[in-house]
C-alpha cells in the first residue's frame, strides 16, 4: 500500500540530499550487492520495469511514492496472539454480488466479512496473471490462513471485516487523501490492533 | 507483505515481510495450505522481532531452483490488460448479481 509523501523516484535514486547513512538504509542496491554477497536469487526490479511499460503506452512518468525520512514507529501494545487484525488488500479481490473493480483509476473499495466463503471470493485485476488467485484466493487475500492462525492461537481475532482494493491506482494523491482515510477511519472503528497489508 | 522489494523500500513502510514469488502470490502458492502457513507466520513474527523502523524482513522461501520467472518479469512481454473503466466481472454470474442488487459492495 502506498500511504505517504510522494516525491519522485529520480530524486531517491540520485539522493543528492540524503545522508550517506540514510541512502544505505533505503537503498536497493545495497540490498542486492547484500544479497549478491550471500549467493542469493536477484529479485525483480520492478520500478524500471513499470517506467518502462508505462513510457511505451505513452503516459507520462509515475510518480513513484518515495518517503525517505525514517518511518513512525508503533510497537505491538500487546502479544499478536492477544490482538486483533486488519487485513487489507490490493489485489482486487470482491465477493460474488458486489460490484467488482474497474482499471482505471479505482480508488474504491470492498467490504469483505472476515467469515465469507472461500468459495464467494473473486479475483480482478489489470496488472497480473490472475490464474492462481482465481484458483485459490488465498494467494493474495490470505483468510484461510488467518482464520487457521487464529485457532492455533498465534492470533488473537480477526476484525469482523477486511478491506480490499484495486492497485495501479496513477495517483499516489488519490490514494492518500480519499482510500487511506476511509480505510484508516474504518479499521480504528473495529478496534484493531494492527493491520496486516497485502499489495500486489 | 511485499513481493516488490524495490518498491517497497522506496515506499518505506514501518515494517514489512518480503517474499521473492511472482506478482499475484504475496502470501503463496495455490492450494499449499502448510506452505501459505508457514509464510504468514514468518511474516507477523515481524511484529514483534522487527526493532528499526523501515526494516524488511526477507523470508526464506523461493518460487522454484531455477527462478526463472524473474527472467520473464524482468524483461517478458506487457500482460498487462488494457485500463477498462467499468466493472470487470470474474464471471458473467457475478456481473448478473451485482446488477441484481445483492449485498455488500461498500
Amino acid at each position: 500500500m502506498v500511504l505517504a509523501i510522494g516525491a519522485t523516484w529520480d530524486c531517491w535514486q540520485h539522493g543528492t540530499r540524503m545522508s550517506q547513512q540514510r541512502r544505505k538504509s533505503l537503498g536497493h542496491t545495497w540490498y542486492r550487492n547484500e544479497l549478491r554477497s550471500r549467493g542469493g536469487a536477484m529479485p525483480v526490479d520492478y520500478i524500471p520495469r513499470i517506467q518502462e511499460k508505462y513510457a511505451q503506452e505513452g503516459y507520462p512518468a509515475y510518480q513513484w511514492v518515495v518517503n525517505p525520512d525514517p518511518p513512525p514507529w508503533q510497537p505491538l501494545r500487546r502479544p499478536l496472539a492477544e490482538c486483533r487484525l486488519g487485513l487489507v488488500a490490493s489485489g482486487g479481490i470482491y465477493v460474488t454480488g458486489q460490484v467488482a473493480f474497474h482499471y482505471k483509476d479505482d480508488t474504491s473499495f470492498r467490504v469483505i466479512p472476515t467469515d465469507v466463503k472461500t468459495t464467494d471470493l473473486r479475483a480482478t485485476h489489470f496488472a497480473y496473471d490472475l490464474t492462481d488467485a482465481r484458483q485459490d484466493p488465498n494467494v493474495v487475500f490470505p483468510i484461510d490462513t488467518l482464520r487457521g492462525l487464529v485457532s492455533e492461537g498465534v492470533i488473537g481475532a480477526l476484525a469482523a471485516h477486511a478491506y480490499t482494493c484495486m492497485g495501479g491506482i496513477y495517483s499516489a494523491r488519490r490514494v492518500r487523501e480519499e482510500l487511506a482515510p476511509q480505510l484508516t477511519e474504518r479499521l480504528l472503528a473495529e478496534r484493531v490492533d494492527t493491520v496486516l497489508f497485502v499489495p500486489v | 507483505m511485499s513481493s516488490a522489494l524495490d518498491i517497497t523500500r522506496a515506499v518505506n513502510p514501518p515494517r514489512a515481510a518480503f517474499l521473492d514469488y511472482p506478482l499475484g502470490h504475496t502470501t503463496g502458492k495455490p492450494h499449499e495450505p502448510a506452505l501459505q502457513r508457514e509464510i504468514l507466520w514468518q511474516a507477523l513474527e515481524a511484529f514483534t522481532s522487527l526493532t528499526i523502523p523501515g526494516t524488511v524482513k526477507m523470508l526464506p522461501f523461493t518460487w522454484s531452483e531455477d527462478q526463472a520467472w524473474q527472467a520473464t518479469a524482468q524483461r517478458g512481454p506487457d500482460d498487462r490488460r488494457p485500463r477498462y473503466d467499468t466493472p470487470q466481472y470474474q464471471t458473467e454470474e457475478d456481473r448478473q448479481r451485482a446488477a441484481a442488487g445483492m449485498p455488500c459492495s461498500a
